[in-house]
């Protein structure tokens, strides 16, 4: 159940080292939109987002939920940004684990129900 | 009167409250003697008592009937806790503690008090309270004390009233005489159900111990605050067992008599709010915190408050989680305050106080703003990491007023383009933001830093009184200035509200300080409008409300007139602003941002050519000088953003061309403040020219704006000495130029600022529409839906 989504993710995080990894200048692309892993059996999209510390933000959307505009996206991943620095900047919090921050858990939540 | 519905402890304590005041056993009681003295012990306002017999219909019948007078102690409960009083409050409140009677009242009363508090589980102070002073012992590094942690704790908890009498020593020094003491009053009092200590106790006492052996660093001074906090419990219930009551426990303590320190205790804590730290606690935090950090104005890095906290033993997930709370503008370190705080949570944690879920109010982080006091300074200092509007909602405090509600609209509004500018600035800060975030948390770095997009009243104040060149995290501000005025709102209102103080405060005349305050404010709002991100929120709040009149005709305006000018200047940015922003702006106290004002004026007028939609720079350009390099990074950040960039440096560059010459008319106009605003638009259109000096604050403002919209990280100094070649070349500018020149400047300004403040709600109220027509859809979609079933 779960399962397809981790075999999802890890695939979308070739496909965004690829693209990290292909940009010789110094374009720190915030975001992707990569509308492109779209299956047609697993109906969904990726969208991927690489923060400046190479960390791996991946969002997978069901594609018979409305599509949502890009922007939402690009807002969806900023508020994961702003929520994951707010995290990191606990002293207590080593990066690798994983987050446990009520406010963190309970933003990505609301997040979600948002547009669903 | 309403039926009372009483719990059976409530019943039982009322009863006997009542038996106490019926000496003459007629089954009433008269409103006189027992029952006043009752009443004056709940320690409540005449008023409030008052209204309290009136609402139990004491007054009525003339004395106090068995009803009435159960009912005119559930109101007392009521108000102890700090509900309004209404007669529906009587059986909807649960949970409600049980009215509290201070020394008034006879000890056995105290006691009853504390038994049934003690047996109750007081709702909002969830949980139970566990004996803290188990902790409180073992805080004390008594020797004696080692063995005991289990002992006293048990006992302890039967005493209630007596465990918090009898330590009536000093909690630093005697923490044996608190434990015997403890015992002792065990012994004395069995009302206590031990049965809630011992369980509290148990999981106490294995803490205690672990704490006694250790913690050199916790044991002596925390033991007066645990000692406190041990205290306290027993003699209320949870709302008596503030942290504050606890603080008066052992000055009671120390006092004396042990019969009578707890009624004491109760009185003190009577009216606390549970998260309140005294001074007594606030001094021993101050002392620690020197300990790690000797400029008490400076901050604690998150490692040293790592280390420090981790001491208290307390679980790594509480601690991150009262970082989470405490560290109120996220950036990485704790000031005095969040210290404060945070200190204060984890002692209350380790007292066995559940952890709140958003930061008490009492708790919060002082805002500089108002008090020039130097607290908050520091922590604009900190890396800024940029402050979602989520994370300031959530986190932050529950009174956060509509600033934080304005954040989640301001977000949802991201889908509109004119919003998307703000977003996109915001991801920009974020990006910048997390280079430096992830790189280095802790560290407070000194420049060019990508700074909170909060809000920060507080860091301009800050930053005008310090002037250090670090970043802030404008954001924190905004969390200093006041509790509930955390979203990033405030950081419009605060910029506006700087102004307002700063040309007040400018001590310049009296017409500079008006013109400079036109300018700030003017020059904030278009800050605001060219640089997207900072204050979507400020936008937002203040969509809804029609933009405020515009600015009077500023035609020929002298400097006598200076003051319609001033008034109608800061009309025009209010408007611009929006409500939320000006509601702010009489708030703050007139801290002087005459840099930003200036700046800001300059920025307004070519911003408001350029840029239709927001931005939301207010906060950049609050700060001043000492916000410089905040400034800078915020246009670094602006810049990162191509879009919105591209549009700013193009629109600045050009808008600030146009005012110039404008500026420079209008600079011999307006005195100083207008030299200072030309070479600020000057010095804008010149790019990274720098700010002048403080006396030429609005001029910095300019500068800064021009920085912020051109990344441009240079150091204080260097801005403030080009400026002031500046601003003496502009003095040098014939003051010649025709007043209506001005004034006709002056209006276009005004009216730019007014377009804006149109695109903004335009855009805001589009972004409604789209919404409601989504809605309609979705309705429409559903009828369809059922449609067909209504034909069956």
């Amino acid at each position: 159940i779960e399962l397809k989504f981790h075999y999802t993710v890890h695939t979308s995080l070739d496909v965004v080292e690829e693209k990290v990894s292909a940009v010789g200048k110094v374009i720190v692309d915030q975001r992707e939109l990569y509308l492109g892993l779209l299956y047609p059996t697993e109906d969904y999209k990726v969208y991927g987002y690489v923060t400046n510390s190479k960390v791996k933000f991946v969002i997978v959307v069901d594609s018979s939920n409305t599509s949502l505009r890009d922007n939402e996206i690009r807002s969806m991943f900023r508020k994961l940004h702003n929520s994951f620095t707010d995290v990191m900047c606990n002293p207590f919090y080593n990066p690798g684990d994983p987050i446990q921050s009520k406010v963190f858990d309970s933003m990505v939540s609301s997040m979600m129900v948002q547009t669903c | 009167m309403e039926t009372l519905t009483l719990s059976d402890v409530e019943q039982k304590y009322y009863s006997d409250l009542f038996v106490y005041c019926d000496t003459d056993n007629t089954k009433k009681v008269a409103s006189n003697g027992r029952v006043r003295e009752i009443f004056r012990a709940a320690q409540l306002p005449a008023e409030v008592i008052l209204q309290i017999t009136e609402l139990c219909g004491a007054t009525r019948l003339g004395h106090f009937g068995r009803s009435q007078f159960y009912i005119a102690l559930k109101l007392i409960a009521v108000a102890q806790s700090g509900l309004p009083l209404r007669v529906e409050s009587l059986n909807t409140v649960k949970d409600l503690p049980l009215p509290r009677f201070t020394v008034g009242k006879n000890e056995q009363e105290a006691r009853h008090a504390a038994v049934y508090s003690d047996s109750e589980n007081q709702g909002p102070y969830s949980g139970v309270i566990p004996r803290p002073p188990g902790r409180g012992h073992v805080k004390k590094p008594p020797p004696l004390d080692t063995v005991q942690p289990c002992v006293p704790t048990a006992d302890a908890q039967p005493d209630t009233t007596s465990p918090v009498v009898s330590p009536s020593q000093s909690p630093p020094t005697s923490p044996h005489s608190w434990r015997k003491h403890k015992r002792q009053a065990s012994g004395g009092n069995s009302e206590r159900p031990p049965v809630v200590a011992g369980a509290v106790w148990t999981p106490f006492g294995e803490t205690q111990s672990a704490p006694v052996s250790g913690d050199g660093m916790w044991s002596p001074p925390v033991q007066e605050s645990w000692v406190s906090f041990t205290d306290t419990p027993p003699a209320s219930t949870i709302p008596t067992m503030h942290p504050s009551s606890i603080q008066e426990s052992t000055t009671i303590r120390t006092v004396a008599s042990a019969t009578t320190a707890n009624e004491i205790q109760r009185q003190s804590s009577n009216y606390d709010d549970p998260w309140k730290i005294t001074e007594e606690q606030r001094q021993y935090y101050i002392n620690q915190f020197k300990t790690i950090q000797p400029d008490l104005n400076g901050l604690i890095p998150g490692s040293a408050a790592k280390e420090f906290f981790t001491k208290s033993k307390l679980p790594i997930l509480e601690l991150s989680h009262i970082w989470e709370l405490s560290d109120f503008d996220k950036d990485g370190a704790l000031t005095l305050d969040e210290f404060c705080a945070a200190f204060h949570l984890v002692v209350a944690r380790k007292n066995g106080y559940d952890l709140p879920e958003k930061l008490p109010e009492s708790l919060m982080p002082k805002l500089i703003d108002l008090d020039d006091s130097a607290e908050v300074p520091d922590q604009a200092q900190e890396v800024g990491f940029p402050s979602s509007p989520v994370e300031v909602t959530s986190n932050k405090s529950p009174s956060m007023p509509s600033l934080n509600q304005t954040w989640p609209e301001l977000n949802q509004s991201n889908e509109w383009e004119t919003f998307s500018e703000r977003s996109s600035s915001s991801q920009t800060l974020t990006q910048f933001d997390s280079n430096i975030a992830p790189a280095d948390p802790d560290t407070a770095i000194v420049h060019p830093v990508p700074i909170r997009m909060t809000p920060s009243k507080i860091h301009m104040q800050e930053m005008e009184l310090k002037r250090t060149g670090s970043d802030h995290t404008h954001p924190t501000s905004p969390l200093m200035v006041k509790p509930p005025e955390l979203s990033e709102d405030n950081k419009l209102p605060a910029s506006i509200k700087f102004v307002a103080g700063n040309t007040v405060g400018d001590g310049y005349s009296s017409s500079d300080s008006f013109t400079s305050d036109q300018e700030p404010i003017s020059g904030v709002v278009t800050r605001q409008r060219s640089h997207s991100g900072t204050s979507p929120e400020g936008l937002k709040a203040v969509a809804p409300a029609p933009p405020p009149p515009p600015p009077r005709p500023q035609a020929s305006h002298s400097r006598s007139s200076s003051l319609d000018m001033n008034r109608s200047f800061a009309a025009v940015p209010a408007g611009q602003q929006q409500p939320g922003v000006v509601a702010y702006a009489p708030a703050v106290p007139p801290r002087p941002q005459p840099a930003q004002a200036s700046g800001s004026h300059g920025h307004r007028s070519t911003d408001g050519d350029a840029l239709g939609p927001h931005a939301s720079t207010s906060p950049q350009k609050i700060p001043e000088q000492p916000n410089f390099a905040d400034f800078s990074h915020f246009q670094a950040f602006a810049s990162e953003q191509p879009p919105d960039d591209a549009d700013k440096h193009g629109e600045v560059p050009q808008a600030e061309k146009a005012s110039d010459p404008t500026c420079s008319l209008r600079t011999p106009k307006v005195d100083p403040q207008s030299e200072e605003r030309t070479p600020a638009t000057v010095n804008s259109t010149k790019g990274a020219t720098p700010l002048a000096p403080p006396p030429k604050k609005p001029i910095r403002r300019r500068l800064k704006s021009e920085d912020e919209l051109r990344p441009d990280v240079e150091e204080h100094t260097q801005k403030s000495s080009v400026g002031a070649g500046v601003l003496t070349t502009q003095l040098s500018i014939p003051r010649s130029v025709g007043k209506d020149k001005k004034a006709i400047q002056a209006s276009i300004r005004r009216n730019k600022e007014t377009n804006t403040v149109l695109a903004r709600l335009n855009s805001e109220l589009q972004q409604q529409l789209k919404d409601l027509l989504e809605e309609r859809i979705s309705l429409e979609v559903q009828l369809e839906q059922l449609r067909p079933f209504s034909h069956l």
